[in-house]
This record gives structure tokens, sequence and C-alpha cells, in this order.
């Protein structure tokens, strides 16, 4: 009986809703804090301005879907969130809308789109909201004297002993490797593309690998630090971030030799509400929405004009501009992501990655 | 087991130290579950036991994780807790979502499991049967094909049949939790007819029995206790799926453990621990829910304890 | 009455006994098959046909053919090196390709076999629309690569639209410049291993939970029932519990600042520095999956141990047989079904588990399904994850015959 009444429920709700589609949008991105950030940042105020109910769906890889879904003929979605390398590549398969940049809006000071955004960060198909960064973070309580500053520390056992976790994929770990070898950041990929980089790269790793514990999702190493698994690991610095300021953790980032990634908006081949999504991405991506992300999470805004604008954590006093990627002073031996090595050589590295992990 | 009066004093020692084997192996059994309980009321938001709580410091304890289960999602979770307030979470609150999609899928999905499965095992157990070992292989063969096979497989057929047009909520996911719990309504069924006395079934076709009347009054009752069982292992597959669930379910019809995957994947949070203990509470309620019920009808027909 | 007169019976229609017994037979026969058939067809409808389809995308990838359709006529009518019709059919196709943004599909087809090409396909099929004849030195311009013989080997292995490229790749082989088949370099050698540690890690999860399930399952049978049923309720609690909820409860307990390790450091098992590393690795993995596999393993068991009279063994003991050999000559071999179903049971399972493996399998604990996994849903290649599903299904289904050979499948029983 129970049960019955449940369905008539569910049903109807399901009748009146699907009554009330006048304009609805689906947005898929990642879940956890970040989708909360573009929910409070982006999604509510779109719908209030235009009536458009914003519908957020989370996906482990939003990329996966996409490809699932247009190769089906079967999408169901508007809008995805994805990262660089994926945006390169679902592009070049035709599996994403073109997005032409000039129609973007320009800056407040009327300068164009195209010179606005982060150099890099726009595609043919693809706009990024937001610079995001693989750092690494310690326990500062672990470290009461010295404490670590630089790439090359992280790779030191001796002078700070402890395990270190790393995300288990050959993306990113690769780069601070070289990188901890003392491997200047602007000469990194070229040492890669040989296979003595990429030898000297998988040595540097073989030195602390019997002390790592491999994570996988974004939200593993501030739990790894928290339980004390690890002393210091690489994590999204927007997810450490979160534990230092939100639950009060003595997490520090250690911004030398970060690798800095961007996240895209995408419009899926076939999208069922092309013309909403494209109104949602221009609207997402201006220069106030893309500083209002920051008051919720620590990634950088893809536009300069937004840097200025950022200003202090939903707490109210947490100032915001220092914890960005993209703060004068954590750039300094910073990375972009090599987006075109990683479409190219993905496969052989992870796979190279996954046969040298498994050597134990 | 009662020590029978026979054994030497060796094999009384060893009957103990058989029982202390057992109980440590049921305590590796049980010891993971309990450990969730304290921790679902941990006052921050990590996996382990913090100083204060091992402390037994009541500042380490909290229900927040419990209050967070039913404020996450709803529209207005600071507003005061009067009736529009319960209405909100109800209709909201994104794990009371989930659990209701739960328990609707694990419903219909044992129910299309139970009875298409029952009825197979009768005709498998038939001594008449053709090709009786490959269809038995055909019909097992989603428990044996990797769960990340059969989800990738199913999301491409059901797009390309565009299931999700057709407008019955649910049937999609519902059809594939279906098809993998019907080896176990498959395998138990047919394992209680393999004792079945089919002679009772003829004398009642003897009498004038219609093939319905047999079923329902002579085979059903019989082989009752092997389809219950059958249709818990469906209901417990298709709860406790997850991998399916991520493939194809639309993003209203997420389920528990999918809510609890993200719990995990994306933003670590013990509200997953409370969630669990939950659940543990309901089933311990319903297996002793169960048990007395037993108990209450060997009273009543007067049957001795066994 | 039969008519005797004839010679042969009959029934009372007059119809041969044989043949009419025959009649009944088929009758029966089909009466039979028609109780099973509706099932059959929901699972060959929900189960064999998107499985089938599934599995066939590891033969069957029209990535280049769709794409490159003149080169792949080039390919089919002529043997041997690039000529500069070759070329002419490149650049055509490549033009083609990338004013309807589709290079990238060939790209990425080709950088499955032959890694850093994807860059190649994109970056050419830029600058295609500004080439002019002779197209050979236009495209080898654009960049030498082109050249490379070992490239033409791989568009030609990759032409055709059904291919066993990717069970090449599955069983870490590859193509070398003469199109022969010859295993990658060590380095890069990742998923014959795995298969194997797969099969031996699942093998000894198997073992582990026979060792544990089966005292447990012998206790809960001889018990009284009212004492059996409150006990089967620790084994069935377990099972009830989310599998993510367990996987997670095991984190905390093994974890080296957890609660076992605690432990250990306050009985002055070991010390502070000593903790032992028992998660994110084959240990945690085997304890993760064991406990999650053991009601799959125990109920089986229990369900053959229940029907089993004690009065076999009070017999032997009674004819003289110690404790031990009433055990192994007469409890034993009656259990040997439930064995068989818990150990298939477990195994099948074990074989197909990720979730688990993934979240605290470490380096050492990871097995095939977390690459097919990882071919499904991170690098895309979903024809190498259905190759790698395809083979690990073969192996399983061997299993599955001689299981069914050896104990036979009806013996098998689950509570």
């Amino acid at each position: 009986m129970f049960l019955k009444r449940l369905m008539a429920t569910t049903a109807l709700t399901a009748l009146i809703a699907g009554a009330a589609t006048a304009q609805e949008i689906t947005v898929m991105s990642w879940g956890g804090a970040y989708a909360t950030s573009q929910i409070e940042a982006y999604h509510k105020p779109f719908a209030e301005k235009t009536g458009i109910k914003v519908i957020s769906v989370d996906a482990d890889n939003p990329a996966t879907p996409i490809k699932a879904m247009v190769e089906a003929g079967n999408v169901t979605i508007d809008v995805a969130d994805i990262e660089m390398s994926n945006a390169i590549r679902l592009c070049d398969e035709g599996l994403i809308e073109p997005i032409d940049a000039a129609s973007l809006p320009a800056a407040p000071d009327g300068t164009p789109a195209v010179d606005d955004f982060v150099e890099g960060s726009l595609t043919d198909c693809a706009v990024a909201s937001i610079v995001w960064s693989t750092i690494y973070a310690y326990d500062g309580a672990k470290f009461p004297g010295e404490k670590p500053t630089t790439m090359a520390d992280f790779f030191d056992l001796e002078k700070f002993p402890g395990k270190r976790g790393l995300r288990k994929g050959a993306k990113a770990n690769l780069e601070m490797a070289l990188i901890g070898d003392g491997v200047p950041a602007t000469d990194v990929y070229t040492m890669l593309e040989t296979e003595e980089g990429v030898a000297r790269a998988f040595a540097k790793l073989d030195s602390i690998k019997s002390e790592v514990v491999w994570w996988e999702a974004g939200a593993q190493p501030p739990q790894l630090l928290a339980d004390g698994e690890v002393v210091m690991t690489t994590a999204y610095n927007g997810r450490i971030f979160n534990a230092a300021v939100d639950e009060g953790k003595p997490f520090e980032i250690v911004w030398d030799g970060q690798i800095m990634d961007f996240d895209l908006f995408v419009i899926p081949k076939g999208a069922p509400n092309k013309d909403a999504a494209l109104e949602f991405i221009k609207f997402s991506t201006d220069t106030q929405r893309l500083a209002d992300q920051a008051k919720w999470i620590s990634y950088g805004p893809a536009r300069l004009s937004s840097g200025p604008l950022v200003g202090t954590f939903k707490d109210g006093k947490t100032e915001m501009a220092p914890h960005m990627p993209t703060a004068e002073g954590n750039l300094k031996n910073a990375l972009v992501n090599g987006f075109d090595f990683w479409a190219d050589r993905d496969t052989e590295l992870n796979e190279r990655f996954a046969a040298w992990l498994a050597k134990g | 087991m009662a020590i029978p009066v026979y054994a030497t004093p060796l094999e009384r020692v060893w009957i103990y130290v058989y029982r202390v084997i057992c109980a440590l192996i049921l305590m590796f059994l049980i010891a993971p579950i309990l450990i969730i309980v304290p921790l679902s009321f941990n006052a921050e938001p990590y996996f382990t036991f913090t100083e204060r709580m091992l402390a037994f410091d009541p500042a380490g304890y909290s229900l927040r994780w419990y209050d967070l289960l039913l404020t996450f999602g709803m529209q207005s979770a600071e507003a005061p807790r009067d009736w529009a307030w319960w209405a909100d979470a109800w209709s909201n609150a994104t794990w009371v979502g989930v659990a209701r999609n739960s328990i609707i899928i694990g419903f219909f999905s044992t129910l299309v499991a139970t009875v298409l499965g029952t009825i197979a095992a009768l005709g498998l157990s038939r001594p008449d049967m053709p090709f009786r070992r490959g269809i038995m292989a055909i019909l097992i063969s989603p428990m044996i094909v990797p769960v990340i096979i059969t989800a990738t497989g199913l999301f491409f057929f059901y797009s390309s049949i565009e299931i999700s047009k057709w407008g019955i909520p649910y049937l999609g996911i519902v059809l594939a939790h279906a098809t993998l719990g019907i080896p176990f309504v498959i395998i138990t069924v047919t394992a209680t007819l393999v004792g079945f006395d089919q002679s009772l079934t003829r004398a009642a076709q003897n009498l004038g029995a219609t093939p319905a009347r047999v079923f329902f009054a002579i085979t059903l009752p019989l082989i009752l206790p092997g389809v219950v069982s059958g249709a818990l292992f469906a209901f417990v597959t298709s709860f406790d799926e997850v991998v399916v669930v991520l493939f194809i379910a639309a993003h209203d019809e997420q389920t528990i453990p999918r809510q609890m995957w993200n719990g995990i994947r994306e933003q670590i949070s013990p509200a997953i621990l409370s969630a669990a203990t939950i659940l543990v509470v309901v089933s311990v309620g319903l297996l002793a829910a169960v048990e007395m019920l037993r108990r209450r009808s060997e009273r009543l027909r007067g049957v001795t304890p066994s | 009455m039969a008519d005797l007169t004839a010679g042969r019976l009959q029934t009372v229609e007059g119809m041969p006994l044989k043949q009419a017994l025959a009649i009944a037979q088929r009758r029966s026969k089909q009466r039979a098959f028609l109780l099973v058939a509706p099932l059959l067809l929901f699972i060959v409808i929900s189960f064999v046909i998107p499985i089938g389809q599934m599995l066939y995308r590891s033969v069957y990838n029209p990535g280049f053919a769709d794409h490159m359709p003149r080169l792949t006529a080039w390919f089919e009518q002529n043997a041997g090196a690039p000529t500069e019709a070759a070329y002419e059919a490149l650049v055509l196709d490549l033009q083609d390709a990338a004013a309807a943004r589709t290079v990238g599909i060939v790209g990425t087809r080709i950088n499955y076999d032959m890694s850093g090409t994807r860059s190649l396909f994109t970056g050419t099929g830029r600058k295609a629309k500004d080439f002019v004849p002779p197209y050979q030195d236009a495209v080898l311009k654009a960049d030498r690569k082109w050249a490379d013989p070992q490239l033409w080997s791989v568009m030609r292995a990759a032409a055709p639209r059904h291919t066993a490229a990717f069970y090449i790749a599955a069983l870490d082989r590859t193509r070398d410049v003469d199109g022969n088949i010859v295993a990658v370099g060590e380095e890069r050698q990742i998923y014959i291993p795995l298969f194997f540690r797969t099969m031996i890690l699942s093998a000894v999860i198997a073992a582990l939970c026979l060792l544990l399930g089966y005292p447990v399952a012998h206790l809960l049978a001889t018990l009284p029932m009212r004492w059996s049923n409150l006990l089967m309720i620790l084994v069935l609690l377990p099972f009830w519990t989310s599998l993510l909820v367990r996987t997670t409860s095991w984190m905390v307990l093994l974890q080296s600042q957890g609660v076992v390790n605690d432990i250990f450091v306050s009985l002055g098992i070991v010390d502070e520095e000593g903790r032992i590393q028992m998660i994110y690795n084959q240990a945690g993995t085997i304890v993760a999956m064991v406990h999650i596999l053991l009601p799959f393993m125990i109920l089986p068991l229990y369900s053959v141990m229940r029907t089993i009279k004690p009065s076999y063994v009070r017999a032997a003991r009674s004819l003289g047989a110690t404790s031990w050999t009433a055990f192994r000559r007469v409890y034993f071999p009656q259990t040997v079904p439930g064995i068989g179903a818990g150990v298939l049971l477990v195994f099948i399972l074990a074989v197909g588990y990720y979730i688990t493996p993934a979240l605290v399998g470490g380096t050492s604990g990871t097995l095939i399904s977390n690459m097919i996994a990882f071919h499904m849903q991170d690098s895309l290649n979903w024809s190498l994850g259905a190759a790698l599903a395809a083979i690990l299904l073969a192996a399983v289904l061997l299993l599955y015959w001689l299981y069914d050979r050896l104990i036979g499948i009806d013996n098998m029983k689950l509570g």
C-alpha cells in the first residue's frame, strides 16, 4: 500500500516536473564542493535571470558520458565541465559543438573575450572557467622544524621522512618527478619527449616508490593527510584549501612546481537545448561570475579581468587572491599542463606507468 | 552442537578450540560493520577516531552527519523545523530521494527476477527439459560476466533503443537489476526443486487440479523458502549495485550506493556511515522480525523448537 | 485396449505405442521449454545482445576506414611502400576529415597502436587544405614523421574495419615495421601479468574464503535452529551492508594509523615506528575481498551441510572410525557440492570486482578489471577494454565449463 502510494506520488511529481519543463538545461560536472561552487556562482543566478532551470548532474569524469552519449545518439545533457586534454580530444573527434570565442561577452573595460581569457584557455569548442592546479601539500604538525618548500623536498626522504601520497596515473607525476630532479619547468615537456627524459622521471619516482600511498579520487589526499597515512601528498589545490580553511586542518600548500590545468565548459554534439546551453556558457564565463566562483572554492578564474574582483571566501574573512594558482607569488616555477603532449602520449605512458607500478 | 558422550578428552579440547575459531571468524565478519556505528557520530569530517572520541569526550561526537542526511539538497535547510521543513526534506533531500529510488528499483527488479526466475526454474527442473546445460549457462551468465562489461553493454543497448523515451520511469535500471538478480533466483529455486517430490503434483493432477491450482496449492508452498531466499538475494543485488547505476541511471534515478560512491570519491563525508548505520539497524530489525515470526509459527503449530 | 493382433503395442486410438510415447515426450519437452522461454527471451534481449554488441567492438573498429576512405581503398589495392597516389589519397582524406572535424578519430585510432601520432594527424589535418601536388613533398614538408615506415605499417593494419589489433594489444603484443606481431618492450608489458595476478589473487581469495567459511558453515548447520538463526544474522548482516561501506571500514581498520595498528601498538606487539602496512597493497585487497565474499561461501556450504544427516557420522564412529577419519571419509565428501558452488561463486565474483581493489588495492592489489574500467572510463579506448573483457570472459567460461564437467551446475545451492 505504502509502496503503491509512493509510486503514485513519484509518478505525479514526474508528471508535474514534465509539464513545467518550459525551459531547463542539464549541466554535468564533477560533484562535491566543486559542483556546489558552480551551483552557487552560475546555476542559481542564471535561473534567476533567465527563468531557465539548471539541473546539476555528477559524473566521475564527464568526458566519458559525452563520448558514450554522442556515439549512441542519446545525448541527455546540455553542458559539461571537462578537462583540457579531453576538450581537445573530443573537439578533434567531432563529439562537441564548436563555440565561437568571439561571441563571448567582452570584459567590463571592453577587452574582447579572446584577449581577456588566460592564454591557451579557449579552444575551438570549449570555454575555460577555472584554472586549477596539482600541487603538493604537507601536514604542518608533522614538520615542527624545517618545512618543505620546493619540489625537490617532496622527493627527499632523508630530509623529510614519511609516507608520500601520489595520484595513481602518469599525468602530473612525471612532470613533478623531473622538476623534483632539478629540471626547470620550461624544459619538462621537451625532456619528456625523449626516452631518456621518461626514464629519468621514472627513476626519480623509483626513489620514493616504497614510501608512496596512491590515491585516485580528489577527495582522498586530504583524508590521507588527516588520517596521518602520509606526511605529504600531491593534491588538487582546492581540496587542500577547503580542508585547511573550512575544517581548520594544519595543511600547507607548496606552490613550487605546481602544474596548472583548466576546466572548460563544452556542449556535446546533439545536445537537446543547444541554444540555452550556449546562453548558459556565455553567462557563466563572464567576468563577474568567474570571480564569484572563487567565493566557494580556491580555483582561479580563467579571465584576467576577473582577478581583481576576487573577494573573500564564504566565511567572510579569508582573502582568496593569494590562494589562487594564478596568484603572482604562486607562479614561480609553475608549469602549464602539456595538453597536446598528453593527448598524444596518454595511452603509452599510462600503460608504462601501470607496468611500473605492477613491478612491486 | 552438543558434545557427544563418546568424545575423547582430545576431542573435547578440539571442540572448544573449534568454537573459539568460529567465534573469531564471526568477529572478523562483524567487526567492520560494528566499527562504522561509532564513527558515524564523529564530529569531524573524516573516517578516523579522533583523540576526543577515544577519550569519550561528548564534544567529539555529534549527530551532524545524520542531520546532513536530511538537510543535504534541501531548498531551505536553515528554516525552522516545522511541517513545511519536513515536507521540503521529503521531496528535496538528496538522501531521502535516493533511498526512495533504491526501494522502488529494488522492489520491482526483485519482482521481475523472482517471477520469471521461478517459472523458468520449474521448467529447468523437469526431466524432459531440452538443451538444459546450454540454457542454464545462458541464464546464469549475468552472474559470471564482470559487471563493468554488463554495464557498458547495457548503456549502448539502452541508448540505441532509446529506452529513456518510452515514458516508463526506472524501466532501464529495473530491467538491468532484474537481469543481475535472476541467476540467484534460478540457483536457489532449482536447488530447492532437486529434492522436490514430483508425485505430489501428479497426485494433485490426478485429482483434477488445473496446472495453475497445482502450482499455487502444492508446488509454491513447498518451494517457498527457496523462492524467498532467491528473492532476498535479488533484492540485495539491486540494493547494493553501483556500477550499472553509474552507467545507465538518469539523474533522478540515483540510488543509495550511488550517493555513497559520491561520498567516497568526490566529497568524503561520514554521512555514508550514518546511512549505513541506519541500514544496519533496519536489517537487524527485519532479520529479527523474521526470526520472531518463525518461532511464533513454530509455537502455534506446536512444533518443539529444534 | 492394446491390440496385439498387428504384432505391435498400440494405444486406444490405435496409434503405435512408440509413436504415442514420442508425442507425449515431445509435448512434455515443449511444456518444459515454454516455462523457460519467457526468461530465456528476457535474458537474451536484456543481456546477451547487449554483451554481444559490446564484445563486437573488440574486433570492429571503423575509426580509420570510415574517415579515410581513399587511403583505405589504396591499402586494399596496393602492397608495399606508399607512392604518390597513396599520399594523394592521404591528403584528400585529411582535407575531408578536417572539414568534418573527424580527423581526431583517425588520429586516436592510430595512436592506440603507435604512440605520439595523434597530433601528427590533427596537426597535418589543419594544414592539409593548403597542400598542392606533388603531395608527397607537401606532406613530408609539413612533418617528417610521415616518412616513417612503421607509421604506414600501422595504418595498413588499422585500415580494415574488422581487426585483431586490440587482441594483439591486450596480449602485450604489437606490430613491427614489417607487420609481424612481436612482444612490446618489457617496461610496457602489463596485461598478461595482470591476468595472471587476477587469477592467482582470486584463487587465494577463494581458498581463504573456504578455509574461513567451512568451520562457520559447519557450526551453523549443526547448532540447534534457534541458535544457528541468531548466528546467521552475523553472516547476513555484512551481506546486507553496502560493499562501499565495508570497503571504507576496512580502510579505517587497517590503515597504518588505523584501529588494528592502534591496538597492536597499545598491546606492545609493534612499536610506534613499526606500524604494519596492511592496506593499499595486496594484503588489503585480500582481506577486504575475503570479507566481502565470505557470505557467498558460507551460504552454499550451509545449505548443503544442513541436508547431511548426523547419523552418518555417528554410524561411522560406531563402526570404529576416529573422528578425523569419520570427517574425512564420511562428512567431507558429502559437502563437496557445496564447496564447488562456493569456490566457483567466490572466484568468479572476485575476478570481476573492481571497486574494492580500486579503493584499497594500492599498487600491488590492482586487478585486470581495473584496467578494463580504466579503458572504459578514462582512456576511452573501448575496443581495447572490450578485448580485455572478452579474454577475461573466455577464461571465466572455461572455468565454468570445467566446474560443470566436474561437479555439475545443478548442484549449486545458495542458502
